[in-house]
C-alpha cells in the first residue's frame, strides 16, 4: 500500500514538474528526471493485476490500441515478451515509452523512432499520470493468453437447434396422420354401426321416418325478392368498400421494409449505442433533406470499430454476420484495415431509399427538426429499435394534416413567432396555435 | 348418329372431286400467308436469334413486369457522397460569385449552385460595374448543359488526347518560330489583365506573333475615336443616371449599344422624384427598346442620323451645316439641342452612328457640355477590337503569309461578311486551331478544335472598366475533358503552374495592391487603382478621325437608291453565340413579341408600296411575306414584319441567326444577316424585291395597340402628374350602386366578403412601368426558377407558349397614348365607333410603346378559385394564389376565368414527350433544374406563384434562426433579376417596407381594377416627360 502511494506520490510531481517544464521548454530536463523516477521505481517492479489492467486498458489505451489487431497504434498483445525479445527492450523502456513517448522519440533511440515512422509521424500520447504500477497492470494485461472464442460453440449450437426444429417438424406430422387414420377409423366405424342399425331396423320391421320433400333453404331465399334487394345492395357496398380501400391503399407504403445493400442495424447505432440521429442525420438541421450520411462519417468511428462485441449479437444476426457488414464498409469506402490506410478505390453504396415522398410535395426537414423541435420518431417510428430501418408512417397527405391540426407551433424564444404569435391567437382566442391555424394547411405551403 | 344432315359452307362442296375443297381441309388458307412480307426485312429476321418463342416469352415477360411494376411503387436509390464536401449540404444551395466575360456580355453574377450544380444566375448586387444580368447571361446557364458542347479536343473531327494535342501542336509552333509567317491569335474582347500578360509571354517565346482582336459586332468607330481623343482603346463609360436630358442618335444604349449595361442607370431618373425626372430624345431608324422608353422618339434614316448628328454638334460646339432634314426632324434636332445646351452638365449625348467622326463628334459634345454622365477616367474596356487589324489579317490569310492561327471565342465563318475570304485563308495556314464551346462553323473547318470549357468551369479575371476587375471563378468541375485557352498558352510558353496560380500571381503583383485575393474572389469583383497606367502599348491600325470631323461626317452621307438597312442585335440572341439554347429562342423579343426568329423590319408604307404584308391566320397566329434584299449583289430571302416606328425608307434585321452547326435542328431558325455585315458597317444600303411564300412567325402577341383602354395602362405626363391631383390621371374606376358612383375598391359593392389580411406576412409586387425598360431579364428569371418548359415554335404559334411572365408591349394608334384616350372619349354613334375603332386597331406611324410586364396577379378575389370543380387553386393568408398541380384535373375553367390570361396549360409531356427536343428531354439540360420545384406534368394548369418557394424558403431561414425578417429579404425570381428597380417585392403588413409604401403611392393602380378582383400585384402608373425646352 505504501508503495503505491508513494508512486501516486511521484506521479503527481513528475506531472508539476513536467508542467513547470513545458513552460520552460526544457524538456531534456524532464526526460532526465523521468528516466531517473522510472529508474528507481522500476525496483519496486512486479507482476500486476490483469482485471485492474483491463480496465485501464480500456479507458485509456483502446482508442488506439487493439490487443490482437494493429490500427492506429501497433496490437499490444504480449508486447513486453515481443519487446524484449525482438529488439531486447526492458519494461523500464516500456515505462519510459508509456509516460513520455516524444521525449525517447527525441533521445534518438532507433526502436522508438522506427514505430514513430511506421504510424505516420504521430507521437503516442504521453501518459504521465500513469504509475508504473498502472502500467504493471497493464502489461499484465496484454500477457494474458487470448481466450478462444465462443463463437465456436455457436455454429454447434445453431445446428442442433436447426436439427431439433427438424425433428420436431417430423413428429408433428406422425401426430397428424395419426389422428388423420384415427378419424377415418372413427368415421368407418359410425358408417358401419349406421348399417348395422338399419339392418336391424329392417329386420324388426321398424318403419323409418322418410324425410318430407321441403323447399330448400336457399329456393326459398332467391323467391324472397326484397331479401335479394337487401342481400345484393350489401354486397355492392361491401365491395365498393374493399374496391376503394384497395385503390386508397396504392402508393402508400407504410411498413416498406427494403433489403439495404449493407446491412445497417439502428438498433445497434440508435438504440445500443445511443448515437443522436442528427450525429449522422446532421442535414436534417439545415437542409430539406435529412441526408443519408456519407462514407467519412461512417469511417469516423468504424475507423477503430472494426467487429462488433459478441453481445451484440442476436439469434438472428451473429457476430460474423455483422463483422461481415463491416467489412462491406470498408469496401465501399476503400479503407485497408491491415495498414489502416485508404486505398483511394471507393464504390459509392446505392442504399434503396426508403420514404419517397412524390415529387410535388415540399418537406423540410430543418423546419419539423430545427423550427418545431419534432422528435425523429414521431414520423419515423421507433429507429432505435429496428433491426432493418422500415417506414413507420403512411405519409399520406391526411396524415401530414392530422398532425398539422393537433400540434401547437413552438413559438417560445424565437423572435420570428412573436408578432404574429400575438395577434393571431387573439384573433382565435387561444393560447397555443395550432400549425394548421398558422397556416400549415393551405395547399401552397407543400405543393408548389 | 343422331342425324345425317350435312352443313356446308359453299356450293363449292357440293362438287366431290373439288381440289379447293380437298385443299382446303388440308390448308386453312389457299395462298400463302405472307409472313416474311408481314414481319419486315427477311434477312434480318433471319439473322435475329431471338426465336418465336423467346418472343413469346419477352412479350409475356415485360407485360407482367410491366402491370407489376404499376402496382408496386418503384424502387428508388440514393447514393450518398463517400466523402461528402464540406461546403455541400444536399438541399441548401451555394452561391459563388463569379464574371460573365464571352466576348459580347461581360457581367458580374451570382451563380447559385446546389448539390454542386449551377441551376441559376442572379445579380451580383456588391458589383460596381456597368452590366448586370441581361437576360441572356441570365440564360447562360443553360449553355453549360448544353449536349452539343465538343467533348473533348479532337483534329479534323478525330477525338485526340490533350496529351497528342500538346505534342503535335508545340511542335508546329516550334516550326513556325522566328520565321517568315506570321503566329497570329484571333481572339474575342478579353479584357483581362492575366490573359494580356501571358499573351505577351507568348509573343515573347515566338517572336513572330500577331494577337488580333475581334469583335464580331464591331464597336470599332467608338473605340478609334475615344483612342484618338483620350489615347486608350477603350469605349466612352456612361453613367445616366447624372443626366436629366439624355439625347441618343441611333444609340440603342438599353440595347447592346457599346456592350450594354446601361439601362439600371438609365432607370434611376425615370421615376418621377420631387415632380422631376429624366428627359429622354431619341433619333433612331428601327424601332429599339431605347426608342419604345423614349419621352420623344424621331424616326429617321441612317444617313439623316449623321446630318442629325452634325447638326446637334453645330447648335452645341459650333459650326454651320448646310444640310436639309424634313422640317419636323429639323425642329426636333433644333428642340434637342436647346433642352441639351439647357441641361449642361445634366445633359448626355450618345450615338450608335458606326464612324469614327459621328464618334468624335459625340465625345465633343460632351465634353462642351462638361456631361457628368459622361466619364473619360474610368472607360469601359469590354470591347478592343479593330476592323482594320480582322481585314488585314483575312487579306494576309489568303496572301498565304498567316502560319498559324489560333482562335478563341470568336467563330469568324459565321460572323464575317467575307467568311468565303476567310476559309479560303484558312486552308493555306500551316496550323489552324480553335478553342471553342462546339463543333460550330469555324472550329470544323480548322485542323484543331481545342474543346473549351464553359465560363462556368473556368478560372479568368476580366477589367470591365478601368480599375474595376472583377474574378471568374468554376461553379463545377468541368463536364467534359475540356481546357481553357490561358491554360494551353501556358503549357505552350513552357510554364507548368494553372491558370489560377497565374492570375492569383498577376494580381497580387499588380492590381490588389496589398488587398486580399480570397476576398476578391468572394466578393467577385475588385475595385482597384483607377489612375492605372495605360494598357494599350500595340501599334494597332486604327482608323484616325478627320480634323474637321462634322464635315467629313457630312462627305459621307450619300443619297442612295432603295433602303437603307441597320442591322442589330436582339435582346435574346445578341451576336448568336447562345443560338442553341431554348430559353433565348423561345424568348419573345420586347419590340415584336415574336420568337424563335429574325426578320426584316419595315414600316407599313414601305410595306404597302412593295406588295408586303403581315397577316392574322385563322388560329390568330401572324403570317408575313418573304422578300429578297440585296447588299453589293449578296441576296438573302427574309420574311417580313412590319413594325410600327420604323423610319421610312429603313429597315432592320437582326444578327445572331441562321447558324447552321453547332445547334440543335430545332434552334436553326432564321437567317444569317452577318452575310450582309460588309466592312463591319451595321449600315447598308439594301434594294428589297417581294417573293414567293409566306412565312409563319410565331408571335405572342400581335401587333396590339392600346386602344384608349387607360385601365391597363395607365399613362400620364409629367406636367400633368405635378400639377393635377391623382384623380384626373389615376382615378379608381366607379361603378353605379343605387345610382350613385361608388369607387369599385369600397366594400358595399364586392361580391366577396373581405378577409383580415393583417396578421402575418402579405406579400405585393409592385412594377413601375416607369423603370421598366422591357428588357427581358425577369423573363428569363422566371424561366430558370420555375422550371417553365420550353414549347417550341409550332406551340408558340398556338398560343400555347408557357411564359409565366411575359412582357406585354402596347403601341398607341394616334401619336401617343394621350391622344388614342381623346379619340376614344370622342367616339359617338354607330357609325363613328365602326369607324373610328377600328382605325385604333392600328398602330400609328410612330407609336408611343409602353411595356407591361405580366404575370398571375394573386388577386384576392380570385375569378379563377371560385371556378375550379376541384379547388385546386386557393388562396393563402400571405396573399398567393395557389396552384396545387396534383389536385388539378386539366378543366381549364380557371384560364378562361382569368381576366388577365396568366394561366397556362400543359398541352404535353414537356420533359418527356420526344417531339420537345430541348433542355426538359435532355439528361444533361434536365441539370438546370431546380429541384425546389416540381416539373409540371400533362394536362395541369400552371402559373406564376409569386416563387412561393422563395418566400417560404426566406420565412423558413427566419424561423430556424428565432429573427424577424427585414426588408429586402423577399425576393421573387423576377423582382431579385430586376436591376432596374422596376419591381420591388415584399410584405407590406411591415409597412416599413419598401413595398408598403408603394402600395400607398398616388402613381399606384391595378390592372383591371374595375373589375374588383384587389390584385396582390400593383403597378405604378407610367409618367412621360413630354416638355420640350
Amino acid at each position: 500500500m505504501k508503495k503505491s502511494y508513494q508512486s501516486l506520490e511521484v506521479n503527481l510531481i513528475s506531472n508539476m514538474k513536467k508542467v513547470v517544464h513545458r513552460k520552460l521548454g526544457k524538456n531534456i530536463l524532464s526526460l532526465g528526471l523521468i528516466i531517473l523516477l522510472t529508474l528507481t521505481t522500476s525496483l519496486s517492479a512486479q507482476d500486476g493485476d490483469p482485471a485492474k489492467g483491463k480496465s485501464l486498458f480500456n479507458a485509456n489505451c483502446a482508442a488506439c490500441h487493439k490487443l490482437d489487431k494493429k490500427m492506429t497504434g501497433p496490437a499490444l498483445r504480449n508486447v513486453e515478451q515481443r519487446l524484449s525479445e525482438t529488439e531486447g527492450l526492458d519494461r523500464d523502456w516500456i515505462y519510459a515509452w508509456i509516460k513520455n513517448s516524444s521525449g525517447v522519440i527525441k533521445s534518438g533511440d532507433a526502436y522508438a523512432n522506427k514505430i514513430y515512422n511506421e504510424f505516420g509521424g504521430a507521437a503516442m500520447t504521453a501518459f504521465p499520470q500513469f504509475s508504473n504500477a498502472d502500467i504493471d497492470n497493464i502489461l499484465a494485461y496484454t500477457a494474458e493468453v487470448k481466450k478462444e472464442p465462443a463463437a465456436a460453440v455457436a455454429p454447434v449450437a445453431a445446428s442442433g437447434a436447426a436439427q431439433t426444429g427438424a425433428s420436431s417438424g417430423i413428429s408433428n406430422e406422425i401426430i397428424l396422420g395419426a389422428l388423420a387414420v384415427l378419424f377415418m377409423l372413427l368415421a368407418a366405424g359410425l358408417f358401419l354401426v349406421n348399417k348395422t342399425l338399419r339392418r336391424f331396423a329392417e329386420a324388426q320391421n321398424i318403419d323409418l321416418p322418410e324425410s318430407t320433400e321441403r323447399t330448400p333453404l336457399w329456393k326459398a331465399f332467391i323467391k324472397n325478392q326484397f331479401l335479394m334487394f337487401v342481400v345484393a345492395i350489401f354486397f355492392l357496398l361491401s365491395s365498393a368498400y374493399f374496391v376503394y380501400g384497395y385503390l386508397s391503399q396504392v402508393g402508400v407504403d407504410q411498413g416498406y421494409e427494403p433489403v439495404q445493400p449493407i446491412h445497417y442495424s439502428h438498433r445497434i447505432h440508435a438504440g445500443d449505442n445511443g448515437i443522436d440521429c442528427k450525429y449522422c442525420h446532421s442535414s436534417a438541421r439545415v437542409s430539406k433533406h435529412s441526408g443519408i450520411p456519407s462514407l467519412n462519417v461512417c469511417m469516423n468511428c468504424h475507423k477503430s470499430i472494426y467487429e462488433v462485441a459478441p453481445s451484440t449479437a442476436t439469434e438472428e444476426y451473429s457476430k460474423e454476420f455483422y463483422d461481415g457488414e463491416i467489412q462491406k464498409l470498408y469496401k465501399a469506402v476503400g479503407w485497408n484495415d491491415a495498414d489502416q490506410k485508404y486505398t483511394g478505390k471507393t464504390q459509392p453504396v446505392k442504399w434503396v431509399r426508403i420514404h419517397n415522398l412524390p415529387d410535388f410535395v415540399y418537406f423540410n426537414h430543418s423546419q419539423h427538426v430545427s423550427v418545431a423541435g419534432v422528435e425523429c420518431q414521431k414520423c419515423h417510428g421507433p429507429v432505435e429499435e429496428m433491426e432493418v430501418m422500415y417506414q413507420y408512417s403512411p405519409l399520406t397527405m391526411g396524415w401530414c394534416i392530422e398532425c398539422h391540426r393537433s400540434t401547437n407551433v413552438k413559438v417560445k424564444d424565437n423572435a420570428y413567432y412573436d408578432k404574429i404569435h400575438e395577434e393571431l391567437s387573439k384573433k382565435y382566442g387561444v393560447e397555443n396555435l395550432t400549425a394548421a391555424q398558422m397556416g400549415g394547411l393551405e395547399c401552397g405551403k407543400c405543393h408548389y | 348418329m343422331s342425324s345425317n344432315k350435312k352443313y356446308w359452307k359453299s356450293v363449292e362442296e357440293l362438287n366431290e372431286n373439288s381440289s379447293i375443297v380437298e385443299t382446303l381441309k388440308q390448308n386453312e388458307f389457299v395462298e400463302q400467308i405472307p409472313t416474311d412480307e408481314f414481319l419486315g426485312d427477311k434477312d434480318t429476321l433471319e439473322a435475329s436469334t431471338t426465336t418465336r418463342r423467346d418472343f413469346l416469352k419477352y412479350v409475356g415477360f415485360s407485360t407482367a413486369a410491366a402491370s407489376l411494376a404499376a402496382c408496386e411503387g418503384p424502387v428508388v436509390k440514393s447514393i450518398p457522397y463517400v466523402v461528402q464536401p464540406d461546403e455541400i449540404i444536399p438541399g441548401v444551395a451555394n452561391y459563388y460569385a463569379t464574371t460573365i466575360a464571352n466576348g459580347f456580355d461581360f457581367a458580374s453574377v451570382l451563380v447559385k449552385t446546389r448539390e454542386g450544380r449551377p441551376i441559376k444566375i442572379e445579380n451580383n448586387t456588391m458589383a460596381a460595374t456597368n452590366g448586370s444580368a441581361n437576360a441572356r447571361v441570365n440564360a447562360s446557364v443553360l449553355g453549360l448543359y448544353d449536349s452539343l458542347r465538343a467533348q473533348g479536343p479532337s483534329k479534323a473531327g478525330e477525338a485526340i488526347s490533350w496529351s497528342t494535342f500538346d505534342a503535335e501542336t508545340s511542335k508546329a509552333l516550334d516550326a513556325l518560330k522566328g520565321g517568315s509567317k506570321d503566329i497570329v491569335l484571333l481572339t474575342q474582347t478579353f479584357a483581362s489583365p492575366s490573359t494580356s500578360k501571358l499573351i505577351s509571354q507568348f509573343k515573347e517565346k515566338y517572336g513572330n506573333v500577331r494577337h488580333v482582336v475581334y469583335d464580331s459586332v464591331s464597336e470599332s468607330a467608338a473605340l478609334d475615336a475615344y483612342q484618338a481623343k483620350y489615347g486608350e482603346r477603350a469605349l466612352a463609360n456612361y453613367d445616366f443616371s447624372k443626366a436629366m436630358t439624355i439625347v441618343s442618335v441611333g444609340a440603342d444604349f438599353l440595347g447592346d449599344w457599346q456592350g450594354g449595361g446601361f439601362d439600371s442607370g438609365y432607370s434611376k431618373n425615370r421615376i418621377p422624384d420631387h415632380g422631376k425626372m429624366s428627359r429622354h430624345v431619341q433619333f433612331e431608324s428601327n424601332m429599339t427598346l431605347s426608342g419604345a422608353n423614349a419621352d420623344k422618339r424621331v424616326p429617321l434614316k441612317p444617313s439623316e442620323q449623321k446630318i442629325a448628328l452634325a447638326k446637334l454638334h453645330s447648335y452645341i460646339v459650333g459650326g454651320f451645316v448646310n444640310q436639309k432634314l424634313p422640317e419636323t426632324i429639323e425642329a426636333a434636332v433644333k428642340s434637342a439641342a436647346i433642352q441639351l445646351k439647357k441641361a449642361g452638365s445634366k445633359g448626355v449625348l450618345v450615338s450608335g452612328i458606326q464612324d469614327v467622326n459621328a464618334q468624335t463628334l459625340v465625345l465633343e459634345i460632351n465634353a462642351a457640355l462638361n456631361s457628368h454622365a459622361f466619364n473619360p477616367s474610368t472607360p469601359v474596356k469590354t470591347r478592343q477590337g479593330s476592323d482594320k487589324e480582322v481585314a488585314r489579317l483575312v487579306a494576309d490569310m489568303k496572301a498565304g503569309k498567316i502560319g498559324a492561327l489560333i482562335m478563341n471565342g470568336v467563330n469568324p465563318i459565321y460572323t464575317l461578311s467575307n467568311a468565303t475570304d476567310f476559309s479560303e485563308g484558312l486552308k493555306k495556314v500551316s496550323l489552324s486551331i480553335a478553342f471553342s464551346l462546339k463543333a460550330d462553323e469555324t472550329a470544323s473547318q480548322t485542323q484543331y478544335l481545342a474543346a473549351a470549357p464553359h465560363y462556368l468551369e473556368s478560372w479568368g479575371d476580366v477589367e470591365l472598366k478601368k480599375g474595376h476587375y472583377a474574378l471568374t471563378q468554376p461553379t463545377i468541375r468541368p463536364l467534359f475533358d475540356t481546357r481553357q485557352f490561358q491554360d494551353t498558352l501556358l503549357k505552350w510558353v513552357g510554364s507548368d503552374v494553372s491558370y489560377h496560380d497565374f492570375i492569383k500571381s498577376t494580381w497580387g503583383s499588380t492590381i490588389l495592391g496589398g488587398s486580399s485575393f480570397n476576398t476578391a474572389l468572394h466578393d467577385g469583383v475588385f475595385v482597384g487603382n483607377i489612375t492605372s497606367e495605360n494598357t494599350t502599348s500595340e501599334n494597332l491600325e486604327t482608323e484616325a478621325p478627320a480634323s474637321n470631323a462634322a464635315n467629313a461626317l457630312l462627305n459621307s452621307v450619300k443619297s442612295a437608291k432603295g433602303f437603307e438597312l441597320t442591322l442589330y442585335t436582339k435582346t435574346g440572341m445578341g451576336d448568336g453565340q447562345q443560338a442553341n439554347n431554348p430559353w433565348l429562342q423561345e424568348f419573345p423579343d420586347p419590340i415584336t413579341r415574336t420568337s424563335w426568329d429574325n426578320y426584316l423590319t419595315i414600316s407599313k408604307a414601305d410595306a404597302d408600296a412593295l406588295g408586303l404584308m403581315n397577316k392574322h391566320v385563322a388560329d390568330g397566329a401572324l403570317n408575313g411575306s418573304y422578300a429578297n434584299i440585296t447588299v453589293n449583289g449578296v441576296s438573302l430571302k427574309v420574311p417580313v414584319m412590319l413594325q410600327p416606328g420604323q423610319a421610312k425608307g429603313s429597315v432592320g434585321l437582326a444578327l445572331g441567326y441562321g447558324k447552321t452547326l453547332g445547334l440543335k435542328e430545332e434552334m436553326q431558325t432564321g437567317v444569317n444577316a452577318y452575310a450582309l455585315y460588309n466592312n463591319f458597317n451595321k449600315v447598308q444600303n439594301v434594294s428589297i424585291t417581294p417573293a414567293e411564300g409566306e412565312h409563319k412567325f410565331a408571335s405572342v402577341q400581335l401587333h396590339n395597340t392600346l386602344m384608349g383602354r387607360g385601365d391597363i395602362i395607365k399613362e400620364t405626363t409629367l406636367e400633368i402628374f405635378n400639377t393635377n391631383d391623382k384623380k384626373h390621371w389615376n382615378a379608381v374606376p366607379v361603378v353605379s350602386l343605387n345610382h350613385q358612383e361608388t369607387p369599385v375598391t369600397s366594400p358595399e359593392v364586392d361580391l366577396w366578403d373581405e378577409f383580415d389580411r393583417s396578421i402575418g406576412h402579405h406579400f405585393n409586387l409592385s412594377i413601375d412601368l416607369n423603370a421598366c425598360t422591357g428588357c427581358g431579364s425577369c423573363v428569363i428569371a422566371c424561366h430558370a426558377e420555375n422550371n417553365v418548359p420550353v414549347v417550341g415554335k409550332n406551340e408558340v404559334r398556338k398560343s400555347r407558349d408557357m411564359h409565366w411572365l411575359r412582357i406585354d408591349r402596347y403601341y398607341s394608334s394616334e401619336t401617343s397614348f394621350e391622344n388614342d384616350n381623346k379619340k376614344k372619349e370622342n367616339i359617338s354613334g354607330l357609325g363613328s365607333s365602326l369607324s373610328e375603332f377600328g382605325e385604333m386597331e392600328n398602330a400609328s406611324a410612330n407609336p408611343q410603346v409602353a411595356f407591361q410586364p405580366v404575370m398571375c396577379q394573386h388577386c384576392n378575389h380570385a375569378p379563377c378559385e371560385t371556378v375550379c370543380p376541384v379547388a385546386a387553386t386557393s388562396h393563402g393568408k400571405q396573399g398567393q394564389n395557389h396552384m396545387a398541380y396534383n389536385r388539378c384535373v386539366g378543366t381549364r375553367y380557371c384560364a378562361n376565368n382569368c381576366p388577365y390570361k396568366v394561366r397556362r396549360f400543359n398541352w404535353f409531356l414537356y420533359n418527356g414527350n420526344d417531339e420537345f427536343d430541348y433542355h426538359m428531354n435532355d439528361d444533361l439540360g434536365r441539370m438546370v433544374l431546380n429541384p425546389d420545384v416540381v416539373v409540371r406534368s400533362r394536362g395541369v394548369m400552371e402559373k406564376c406563384s409569386l416563387c412561393i418557394q422563395k418566400t417560404q424558403k426566406t420565412i423558413l431561414d427566419a424561423k430556424r434562426d428565432g429573427r424577424v425578417i427585414k426588408d429586402g429579404e423577399f425576393q421573387t425570381a423576377c423582382s431579385a433579376a430586376c436591376n432596374n428597380g422596376a419591381m420591388v417585392f415584399g410584405d407590406i403588413n411591415d409597412k416599413e417596407s419598401k413595398v408598403a409604401k408603394l402600395k400607398e403611392d398616388n402613381r399606384m393602380y391595378h390592372l383591371l381594377e374595375h373589375v374588383g378582383t384587389k390584385p396582390n400585384v400593383i403597378y405604378q402608373t407610367k409618367v412621360r416627360n413630354t416638355t420640350e425646352a
